[in-house]
């Protein structure tokens, strides 16, 4: 018989829309990140390195890239004859079909998959989060505190903790109050939105709230479970956790990567991540290259100037450009002479040469203020900018753009290109 | 593809001087991000051949370590896979590898268990692409016993470590000599051949009888007048990484652009095991040119025609030119490098200095404390 004691199952079904043209043609747990790596890579590594063997990864939106990433699991050791990773997308039934509705909905959807092998615990991740977390030692904490719910928190500033969903505790750490983003907060411990379950109790949960709409594991599955006095627990997080759910939390996680000793430190021994690693030469540096305070990706041709970056994997930079404050993803090409300051540039694009992208003023986007903010310029994957244009702040592209695209050479600064097609 | 696959990996060499002693030539690395024998397991792997065996006996450690998993290269497959073999006591053999043909004897049961009509054999300390489909297209097109897979050199290589070869004008072998003192000849043999695998049986068998050992002295030019041994011409890169010149300059050579993208960005690729690290990082103060970097360096110096293999970390205030520093090796601050081969899981002190002659280049192996970065 099948049995494991607890298995993962990983919410990566979500657009990310605050990413903006980043997620217009991924989900966004497949953004590439940290010159390397995709954001999944994170929740996945965390997985194996915990011991969990078996992982449901449960896509919708935009799945092509994640199912070509994931693949049978290789890279993470996940390829096993019994568990490793399965991909779950939203199937058809006999009776009713539909989308997942909400994070619990998609779990509900698929408690066939996690009955195959019968297990204790269920440990529900979201592949959104940068961070490294041993998920055995929160079982055992689960264990020790014999709850049925164990929600994993992390301490935040207490003029900041309004911006979060707060779990309030008692001296124990049972929860005996949850405020979601509250004006006045009575703790400043802050849900990570990671949750280990009894199954038995989640399952019976799920099937309960069956036909509640856009089921979700915050809104309706926690307060259920609280109203009928389950024992619920937090376990505090100490280390680096970040969500990288907009434009600027996304570019300072990266750049974080920079420092010196930064925080969340890649190059330990110690708790390595994991992805797929299909472009395997190194970079070449050439006599006209100047780097300083960035990561460079494997297979890169670097010719330019490249400042305080995050470059991709198989990523060109021509003679004389310049890059500053920047990220690039993989496989993209920066012609010479192209000045890139303050950017995302997502992968495959093409900017011909002699370009200036991210000057001027500060203008809000017209498109979408909340996410073009930060003062950044935005390309989305497979883009094409042509020669000698200028590109202002809070700016977004998407598609191949042509010169008449841009009236007297210039996309200022709040404006925004979108092929058709392209959204 | 109707072969198997034959890697000879056995071997090392006086002539790679220090380097010996830590590895076999076919796992030393090359290019970065490569081991030597990537070239002839990628090339097996891209021209469809599914089994293969590697014949290895000199400290095979780091080789072993290297193929510990056959699926970088694609192989591991239920029709086929990858073999490492090395020397074994059985109730009638307790020999060593004594020569490149005995290695084949001790496993003839590989050949005898198979049902492929050809057999490839290449050497582990080759840096090339081919496709051997190629080679056995014109095998049996000349209708040949044996093929060898020859090379011309260029002006400036030593053609002596080499065995040289005269051809017929149909292609047809025949002279062959093993590591001349003296030659004008500058065609020599890449040590890929490729023979029907019951004529492989049988040359084998014979040359086991006779106690012969070799495949070159023993087959190929013992034979060269009963069997008919053609030349197959290989006229893209060919560079064999079996001295320490020629390992330093076949490094070298990815410095440059045709060198580089022939092998990394035109189809088919060159695989290797993976080795899960992360982005190159360069810290403030890093200076690096014309150098090839590989993941899971950190550079806080100056880096200059040189090619950094994998998880260097070079400290503050250092200057490595003309020099190849390879895997896991920790340089301290202010040391100065020049001409030189820093051997792997190397610590250099604070302060050091090292500098080889240009053409002549020093190996660096010194044990210091192990640094964990």
């Amino acid at each position: 018989m099948k049995k494991k004691e607890m298995i993962a199952m990983l919410l990566a079904g979500g657009q990310g829309s605050r990413l903006g043209v980043l997620t217009s043609k991924v989900a966004k747990p497949a953004v590439a990140f940290g010159g390397k790596y995709r954001i999944i890579d994170f929740p996945l590594s965390n997985c194996i390195n915990s011991g969990i063997d078996t992982v449901g990864v449960l896509t919708q939106y935009q799945p092509l890239r994640l199912n070509s990433h994931i693949g049978i699991g290789i890279p993470w050791d996940l390829d096993r004859n019994i568990g490793g990773v399965s991909v779950l997308p939203p199937y058809e039934k006999s009776g009713n079909s539909e989308w997942y509705t909400g994070t619990a909905n998609a779990i509900y959807q698929n408690i066939d998959y996690i009955d195959q092998y019968n297990p204790d615990y269920v440990l529900i991740l979201s592949g959104d989060h940068i961070y490294k977390m041993d998920y055995e030692v929160m079982l055992d904490y689960h264990k020790s505190k014999n709850a049925d719910i164990t929600i994993a928190a992390m301490p935040v500033p207490m003029e900041e903790a309004n911006r979060f969903g707060i779990v309030v505790t008692d001296e124990d750490n049972r929860i005996n109050d949850f405020q979601e983003k509250p004006e006045h907060p009575k703790s400043n411990l802050a849900s990570m939105g990671i949750y280990i379950f009894r199954w038995s109790i989640l399952k019976e949960a799920l099937i309960k709230l069956k036909n509640q709409s856009n089921c979700d594991f915050g809104k309706h599955i926690i307060p259920y479970c609280f109203e009928k006095q389950d024992r619920i627990f937090a376990y505090e997080y100490n280390g680096y956790w970040k969500d990288v759910g907009t434009l600027g939390s996304y570019w300072e996680a990266n750049m974080e990567l920079i420092d010196i000793i930064p925080v969340f430190n890649l190059y330990e021994e110690f708790w390595r991540i994991y992805t797929n690693n299909d472009i395997i030469p190194p970079q070449f540096i050439a006599d006209s290259a100047r780097i300083d305070r960035s990561i460079i990706g494997d297979g890169c041709e670097i010719y330019g100037e490249v400042y305080n970056s995050v470059i991709g994997a198989g990523v060109t930079i021509g003679h004389g450009a310049v890059v500053r404050d920047s990220i690039i993803m993989r496989d993209t090409v920066i012609g010479a002479g192209t000045q890139v300051y303050k950017s995302i540039i997502a992968e495959e694009v093409v900017v011909d040469e002699g370009c200036v992208i991210g000057i001027g003023d500060e203008v809000p986007s017209k498109l979408d203020s909340r996410i073009y903010a930060f003062g950044l310029a935005t390309i989305g994957e497979k883009s094409y900018i042509p020669k000698n244009v200028k590109i202002g702040k809070n700016t977004a592209i998407s598609g191949k753009t042509e010169t008449s695209d841009y009236p007297d050479g210039e996309l200022k600064s709040g404006e925004y290109i979108i092929k058709a097609g392209e959204m | 593809m109707k072969a198997i696959g034959i890697i000879l990996a056995g071997g090392n060499n006086n002539k790679m001087r220090e380097l010996s002693q830590k590895r076999a030539i076919a796992a030393m690395p090359v290019a970065g991000s490569y081991r030597a024998i990537d070239f002839a397991l990628s090339n097996m792997s891209n021209s469809h051949i599914q089994k293969v065996a590697v014949l290895t006996q000199y400290n095979a450690k780091s080789l072993n370590e290297h193929l510990n998993s056959s699926k970088w290269w694609n192989f591991g497959r239920k029709q086929g896979g990858l073999y490492v073999f090395t020397p074994s006591i059985t109730a009638d053999n307790g020999f060593w590898y004594r020569g490149t043909a005995d290695s084949i004897w001790q496993n003839i049961s590989f050949l005898k268990n198979s049902h492929e009509p050809y057999v490839v054999i290449a050497s582990g300390d080759g840096v090339y692409k081919m496709d051997y489909n190629d080679v056995l297209d014109y095998h049996i097109e000349k209708k040949a016993d044996i093929t060898v897979v020859c090379t011309k050199l260029s002006a400036n290589d030593d053609p002596s470590r080499f065995g040289i070869i005269k051809t017929a004008e149909d292609g047809r072998i025949i002279d062959f000599e093993e590591k001349p003192v003296e030659t004008e000849e500058r065609t020599v043999s890449t040590g890929i051949y490729i023979i029907r695998r019951r004529l492989l049986i049988e040359l084998i068998e014979k040359c086991a009888e006779e106690e012969r050992h070799d495949i070159v002295n023993d087959i190929l030019i013992r034979y060269k007048n009963i069997k008919k041994i053609y030349a197959y011409h290989h006229n893209e890169y060919w560079s064999s990484v079996s001295s320490v010149n020629s390992y330093f300059k076949t490094n070298m050579q990815f410095l440059s652009p045709e060198v580089r993208n022939y092998f990394f960005k035109q189809y088919p690729d060159i695989y290797s095991k993976v080795d899960d690290l992360p982005p190159a990082k360069y810290n403030p103060g890093s200076n690096v040119k014309n150098s090839l970097i590989s993941s899971g360096c950190i550079i806080n110096g100056t880096v200059e025609n040189s090619i950094l293999f994998k998880k260097a970390y070079i400290g503050n205030n250092c200057t490595i030119k003309n020099s190849i520093i390879l895997n896991n090796v920790y340089i301290g601050d202010n040391t100065y490098i020049e001409n030189c081969i820093v051997e792997s899981r190397d610590t250099i002190r604070a302060n050091s200095h090292y500098v080889g002659e240009p053409g002549e280049p020093k190996i660096v192996t010194v044990r210091g404390d192990r640094y964990q970065i």
